[in-house]
């Protein structure tokens, strides 16, 4: 992959600049925010003003400040999560694919069963057996659920890899399986590791989200999904504090697009058949 | 004939992992929850019932793991997914079914529209490559693809329910009416719309993005400079050449496709309190109702298996290649 390629890529700098704000608002959290995210001490229900930006919620918080604060752990969230599907992903499908044989077929069964297992419904009844509510279950659950699809992926890529010339050439002089795994299949796919890497975190980011939505992480804390949850209970939309609805959700959106972006962008890079003529 | 039989294989497999999770997961979490809910419906159960729930969730047994297995598969092939809690004394089966229709048709009919609407614009896109269509449309389907379901569904519930009063705000039908005559079609379809809308635009957004993908990959293929170099009309080549190779890869992609889109239509159905699964499990969760929480789990994923293998006979019928496929 070539880096020189993708700075020059509109998509990519877009999605590395929406990334890369959110990453800033959840670094300087304490900085930017007005108010403690959690301190109910302002009056319910306000409108945005001078003092509250955007307003408050009906338990009296400033909305802006925990706008702010959920940046983190979505991106907590969104990062670890895509770290481990994709970690999974990698041994599972360069092993099944570079190995091959009988080792390959129960790797790539277990890995379609898992693609076909409707993910959300199988994370909802996970979670609600889960006691200890919070991000780190959310994590677990995610990652347990969603490693499939890179795993696909990887095989396929892998697979391709294992009939070049250099990796038969590698063979034939006698390096052994992991040097090859890691010094030449590996490094040649960088570009659809990375690629699959912010595909996997749009899919934990808006599955978290969900989750949350429906009261299986922790409500008492501060995130862009509980923040959505307790909108939606307290029916912001009908008293009128629409900022407290519209932008956590639009956030989620805004940032799953960056990770879309550079998802598609670095595809884009690493597939010449994708690119612009 | 081998690539059906192992897809058959992978639904076969699928079903017992689903079907082997849901026995697994009760007794495999510390402090099982299943106790807590079954603690509260003391004295509300008949002692059969209760009886009977202890022994799905591996409760207070003095049978061995895998006798209990065995009386579990034993329930789950005659249909037995016992009672519901939230809905006593209704059975889950009952409950199932009463929801099954309402999810089917919405979830059905939207796929098939952001599939098609999806892959009608992919092919636009990727054959005006360049263009300012697909300059535009691609960060918005990348946008459309990221949004939260459940959020896009509360906004335009808000605006086109709550302001401007076009569209039912919840609910599957009203209830003056009954499904026959028109006045109850309609009644379904205004019901419908709004969550019908929701599924559509969001799941629209990742056929277009992966049709134009596969679209932009064939049109760099010989056989697409030929058919130009031919002088064949660019309509023709559009569509008959390139977008008819260029769906293939989509079919194979429905798998993991329709398992993201029926989760976000549970959720869509939540907020338009659609009367479906979605809705179903909202209320079983709610309630920690876990017998009717696992037994729409099963149902769901059992319905998506059956649509993935579907989905991969159209693609043999479609693709030639795959029939031959080791005879050649």
């Amino acid at each position: 992959m070539s880096l020189r390629m993708l700075l020059r890529n509109r998509r990519a700098l877009i999605g590395a600049a929406i990334f890369a704000f959110f990453l800033l608002l959840a670094l300087l959290a304490p900085v930017l925010a007005p108010y403690s995210p959690t301190d109910i001490n302002f009056p319910p229900m306000l409108g945005p003003s001078p003092r509250h930006l955007l307003g408050t919620t009906a338990n009296g918080q400033d909305v802006l400040s925990q706008l702010i604060w959920g940046a983190r752990p979505t991106l907590v969230v969104g990062l670890v999560t895509a770290s481990i599907t994709t970690a999974l992903g990698l041994v599972v499908g360069v092993f099944g694919g570079y190995v091959g044989g009988w080792v390959d077929e129960i790797l790539s069964t277990v890995t379609n069963v898992f693609l076909v297992m409707p993910g959300l419904p199988l994370m909802i009844i996970v979670a609600a057996y889960i006691t200890v509510k919070g991000i780190t279950p959310i994590i677990f659950v995610v990652a347990v659920t969603g490693w499939a699809w890179g795993a696909r992926v990887l095989r396929s890529q892998a697979l391709t890899l294992r009939h070049q010339a250099f990796v038969e050439a590698a063979q034939m002089s006698g390096e052994s399986r992991w040097r090859i795994v890691l010094t030449h299949i590996v490094p040649n796919m960088l570009g659809i590791i990375v690629a699959n890497f912010f595909g996997a975190a749009l899919y934990a980011v808006l599955s978290e989200a969900g989750l949350e939505f429906l009261g299986l992480g922790n409500v008492n804390t501060v995130t862009w999904g509980t923040m959505l949850y307790w909108a939606e209970n307290d029916e912001a939309l009908l008293m009128g504090l629409w900022q407290w609805m519209v932008l956590p959700g639009l956030c989620i959106a805004l940032l799953g697009t960056a990770f879309g972006l550079l998802n598609f962008a670095v595809d884009q890079v690493v597939n010449p058949r994708l690119r612009r003529t | 004939m081998r690539y059906l039989l192992r897809r058959l294989l992978v639904l076969l497999l699928t079903g017992w992992t689903a079907l082997t999770i849901n026995f697994v997961l009760p007794r495999l979490m510390p402090g099982n929850p299943a106790e807590v809910m079954l603690a509260r419906f003391q004295g509300k159960l008949n002692p059969t019932a209760l009886a009977a729930l202890t022994i799905e969730f591996g409760l207070h047994t003095h049978q061995s793991l895998l006798a209990q297995y065995a009386a579990y598969w034993g329930h789950m092939l005659t249909g037995d997914f016992g009672l519901s809690l939230t809905y006593y004394p209704s059975s889950v089966g009952q409950m199932l079914a009463q929801a099954f229709p309402w999810t089917l048709g919405l979830v059905g009919f939207s796929t098939v529209l952001a599939f098609a609407a999806g892959t009608a614009l992919g092919v636009m896109a990727a054959w005006r490559r360049g263009s300012r269509l697909d300059g535009v449309l691609m960060p918005v389907s990348l946008f459309l693809n990221s949004m939260p379901y459940f959020w896009f569904a509360l906004l335009i519930l808000y605006v086109f329910a709550f302001v401007l009063g076009w569209f039912p705000v919840s609910g599957g039908m009203s209830l003056t009416h009954h499904v026959a005559g028109w006045a109850g079609w309609l009644s379904l379809i205004q019901h419908a719309a709004l969550p019908a809308a929701t599924i559509t635009v969001t799941a629209m957004g990742g056929w277009i993005l992966t049709m134009r993908n596969n679209m932009v990959a064939v049109l760099g293929e010989d056989f697409v400079k030929f058919a130009r170099a031919k002088g064949l009309p660019d309509r023709w080549v559009e569509y008959r050449y390139a977008a008819r190779n260029a769906i293939l890869p989509n079919f194979t992609g429905f798998a993991m496709a329709l398992g993201f889109v029926v989760g976000g239509a549970l959720l869509t159905e939540i907020v338009f309190s659609y009367p479906g699964l979605g809705y179903l499990l909202y209320e079983a969760v709610l309630n920690l109702d876990y017998p009717l929480m696992q037994a729409i789990f099963l149902f769901i994923a059992l319905a998506v298996l059956i649509a993935n293998f579907l989905a991969d006979v159209a693609y043999v019928l479609l693709d030639p290649r795959v029939r031959t496929e080791g005879n050649p």
